[in-house]
């Protein structure tokens, strides 16, 4: 079938659209199910695929950091700390994804989906905090505090260089998927650094776009931004995900998780199967 | 621990307020730069099956600039991606001014590092 440049790029500009819309009302971010749907459903190349995704990464990551800053919850210092991290390995990340063969990516990206999907079915594990300052924390300055309704909360953090090495881990994917992987960062922080939720996610988003910049500029120099496709992908995801934070408030979330990790679960599964069977 | 919360605060306000600009501005050019390539490449077929890498006007900082210039449209848009990439890395600028303000040098140092892997990725890589 032959369609035309038109056609095409309304095609996946719709499909970008509902992959930022229900990335942001999900948590799950849209970049998971992009590369997928480019590559299982308009057979894009997965080069070409990773590239788009990278670039909307940066932009629903910038795009609702303004709305963050705004609750005062994020920290600054653990963002940039962990920074270091992230975009180190996103380099990394880069550069294998401009080494390895095409079918060693999509398993890659089979196995993190179907992560991704057991992390959504799983319910969160609450853990105790306990007020005792790190004293590698206390140095960094990386603790803090934030408003709740019932005060000022203060956090101590814990477990620094395992984080540091989780989020070296977090900044390979990224940099080797073309995704702003905030589940292994979140992961990072609120399981092993002990991080508050809150805090956790609203730094973790602050965090995407540097990561994935770090990436940005190797594969743009590889080749792997394409501006016909990249545009439409772009505006679609930034466009939904705007939309998406928008709703966020009023939506009952719960039910579209299950639906969206389902979704996710089977994307995984085919890009595995796909991967492993060299037809990517 | 906290520092100086206020100062944190602002500087983080500013920083908010430039990020969506970023991306604001270059959503917008990368719009501009798809409606010039579609109304002239619309109706040719597309097709991305096969990864051909792009062509180096397309790869690198000055060449992206010259073609965006020059009015093409797949050049435009590289360009306004070329600004939303460079977003996070006024981001990064920002931080070490406010953390210079704040007289808080480790974290001067901190940002420095992150500012030179998204320098090198963005320029030094090409070579």
């Amino acid at each position: 079938m032959r369609i035309t440049t038109l056609e095409f790029t309304a095609l996946i500009g719709m499909g970008s659209f509902v992959a930022g819309l229900l990335g942001a009302l999900t948590g799950l971010g849209g970049g998971v199910v992009l590369v997928p749907l480019l590559t299982l459903f308009f057979k894009v190349d997965i080069r070409y695929a990773i590239g788009a995704s990278l670039v909307s990464v940066i932009a629903t990551s910038s795009g609702a950091a303004a709305a963050y800053v705004k609750e005062g919850i994020s920290n600054i210092r653990i963002g940039m700390f962990l920074e270091i991290a992230t975009t180190l390995g996103a380099l990394l990340g880069a550069y294998l994804a401009s080494r390895i063969s095409t079918g060693a990516i999509a398993t890659v990206f089979g196995l993190t989906l179907l992560y991704s999907a057991f992390l959504s079915a799983r319910p969160r594990v609450k853990l105790s905090i306990d007020n005792v300052p790190d004293p590698l924390a206390t140095r960094l300055r990386l603790n803090g505090s934030f408003p709740t309704p019932e005060g000022i909360r203060e956090y101590y953090v814990r477990r620094v260089p395992l984080g540091f090495g989780l989020m070296f881990g977090a900044g390979t994917l990224s940099g080797l998927l073309g995704i702003g992987s905030g589940a292994v960062k979140v992961l990072a922080m609120d399981q092993a650094m002990r991080i508050p939720f809150k805090v956790s996610t609203t730094t973790s988003n602050f965090m995407i776009g540097v990561t994935a910049a770090a990436s940005a500029g190797i594969y743009l120099h590889r080749g792997f931004i394409d501006p016909g496709l990249s545009m439409p992908v772009m505006l679609g995801v930034l466009a939904g995900s705007l939309l998406g934070t928008r709703i966020l408030v009023e939506a009952e979330t719960k039910w579209l998780r299950r639906i969206f990790g389902a979704v996710i679960l089977l994307l995984g599964a085919q890009m595995l199967y796909k991967g492993l069977a060299g037809r990517m | 621990m906290t520092g100086k919360p206020w100062t944190d605060r602002k500087v983080e306000i500013i920083i908010g307020n430039l990020l969506r600009a970023g991306v604001m501005i270059s959503a917008f050019v990368v719009l501009l730069g798809g409606v010039v390539y579609l109304a002239r490449y619309g109706s040719s077929p597309a097709d991305y099956r096969i990864f051909r890498g792009e062509s180096a006007d397309l790869r690198y900082v000055k060449e992206i600039v010259v073609r965006a210039a020059s009015f093409s449209g797949r050049g435009i848009i590289q360009f306004g991606l070329l600004l939303l990439i460079a977003t996070p890395v006024a981001r990064v600028v920002f931080s070490i001014i406010g953390f210079l303000e704040e007289g808080d040098y480790m974290y001067v140092v901190f940002a420095s590092i992150v500012l030179s892997v998204l320098l090198y990725s963005l320029i030094g890589s090409a070579y």
